[in-house]
């Protein structure tokens, strides 16, 4: 198993996250017309309202957080 | 409890009333100036976990806790003189929490001030769409109180999509500055010389101390094609003050009682991608991922995967899995386990190594004519799940979305 440093976590992360960003250069444009499955409600790019409670009991109960519109620290007393 | 559950139906009958004679007609040419209800949403949940390693008696004893959490969120809109499209969102949640640990701050009292205890904590947001510009800011405050803690917080976003309307960059700025009470457990009271309540009963005079975070996020979403739309999403969190909790215990090697001592700064970064697949006609595919370090000494993965099937147009059900995975936080020990040479020390189960399962499904009902025929009552959403660590606590999560429109 690899072993990464954090540093080089983080520096493996964000070559992804550029290399992310060429990817999405290359992508064809979609006309509004053609955008009925992405405007389904179950397409959103986000975490739906019926996982706030999920969400915010995970945050207390892991020592990560952030990254799915959830807690990030603050806010709570969080028992 | 009771007028909890009051609470939530009146506000479900509330709904209902107020939005039963409203039938504002809207088409695509015209848009009203006038302030136009969009949508309600009522959330409520019931958590309930078990397990061993309660922090506040020190890493063994009861983890034991239920909560039952309520929000509802109204959504208003109305466009200005140029034609941006302002929305107004107000929240209101109501949190109900027992533990069974966290009784054992003062076990000799009949219930401690935290063995149950109700969270309020009220949001208001506005964001203004400049639909021509493709361009979104927003502003938000929120409020949270509790009987140890209170935290005041804001927030600012900015959004711009790309002129082709395929891709959005996003950006956000949080703050929360909290105020926390030092309620000590009970047995160091008189040698931290503080966190007792002076007068006995339910005190309300304790110290307090606080905890300030600050968060910035940046993200990109770009639509790759008619069935595929992708995110990725960059966050760093600041945070400084009272990081631990004042009635967590860890016992040393030599079987003496501390409160939890952690450092008054903590640096995150969550990095996290989210890919959505509609295949076929039927099917949604929806992918999370996050990786996530802090200076703490905590990495973690997690990965999450649910799968849509619409049974109907109007009916879907929505197994789920995600798995997590963290490395613990350089400060963590078992019970008995820390020694005094140790500078910061906690025994709290949340901060050690372990891995996690949680799996489930949901259904969702969406019908064109309104749920049960209702106009208004627009989806019904109900999912159930099951959370699992390799530390043994594990956990059932039962959540109801009622959505208004």
């Amino acid at each position: 198993m690899i072993n990464l440093n954090p540093i080089r976590k983080l520096t493996f992360g964000t070559l992804a996250f550029a290399a992310a960003m060429l990817f999405f250069s290359s992508c064809t444009t979609v006309k509004a017309y053609q955008k009925n499955k992405l405007n389904d409600a179950e397409m959103s790019l986000s975490s739906r309202k019926i996982e706030k409670t999920e969400l915010n009991f995970q945050s207390y109960r892991e020592g990560a957080s952030g990254g799915n519109g959830g807690k990030t620290g603050g806010g709570c007393g969080c028992n | 409890m009771k007028k909890l559950f009051l609470s939530v139906i009146g506000m479900y009958i509330g709904i209902l009333a107020a939005f039963s004679q409203n039938n504002t007609q809207q088409d695509s040419a015209y848009r009203s100036r006038r302030l136009t209800f969009e949508e309600a949403n009522i959330v409520s949940s019931y958590y309930s976990q078990d397990g061993n390693n309660a922090a506040v008696t020190g890493g063994i004893g009861s983890e034991k806790l239920t909560d039952l959490s309520n929000s509802i969120d109204l959504k208003f809109s109305v466009y200005d003189k140029r034609y941006r499209k302002h929305s107004f969102t107000g929240e209101i949640g109501i949190d109900h929490y027992t533990s069974a640990s966290s009784d054992k701050i003062d076990p000799k009292t009949i219930s401690s001030a935290s063995h149950a205890d109700t969270r309020y904590y009220p949001s208001v947001n506005w964001t203004m769409e400049n639909e021509k510009k493709g361009r979104t800011i927003g502003a938000g405050l929120s409020f949270s109180t509790e009987f140890d803690y209170q935290s005041f917080g804001a927030n600012i976003n900015f959004a711009q999509k790309t002129a082709n309307r395929n891709g959005e960059f996003s950006a956000k700025l949080q703050a929360y500055f909290d105020q926390l009470s030092l309620i000590y457990p009970v047995e160091l009271r008189a040698a931290l010389g503080a966190g007792g309540g002076g007068g006995g009963g339910e005190d309300h005079d304790y110290p307090t101390t606080s905890r300030n975070t600050i968060s910035g996020s940046a993200g990109w979403s770009q639509i790759v094609n008619k069935n595929l739309q992708v995110s990725v999403d960059a966050e760093v969190v600041s945070q400084e003050g009272y990081l631990g909790l004042p009635f967590h215990r860890v016992y040393f090697t030599d079987n003496s009682v501390h409160v939890e001592n952690l450092p008054s700064s903590r640096l995150k970064i969550p990095l996290a991608a989210r890919a959505n697949y509609f295949i076929g006609d039927k099917v949604i595919l929806r992918t999370w991922y996050r990786y996530y370090h802090d200076n703490w000494g905590i990495n973690s993965n997690a990965v999450q995967v649910e799968t849509v099937v619409k049974l109907t147009p109007f009916f879907s059900i929505t197994p789920f899995y995600r798995f997590y995975q963290q490395t613990g936080a350089d400060y963590f020990a078992p019970y008995q386990a820390h020694v005094a040479a140790d500078k910061y020390y906690t025994s709290n189960y949340d901060l050690s190594a372990f891995q996690s399962n949680f799996y489930g499904a949901g259904f969702r009902i969406a019908p064109p004519k309104g749920v049960f025929k209702i106009q208004h009552l627009n989806a019904l959403e109900v999912r159930y799940g099951h959370y699992q660590k390799t530390t043994g606590m594990n956990s059932n999560i039962v959540s109801l979305n009622i959505k208004f429109k």
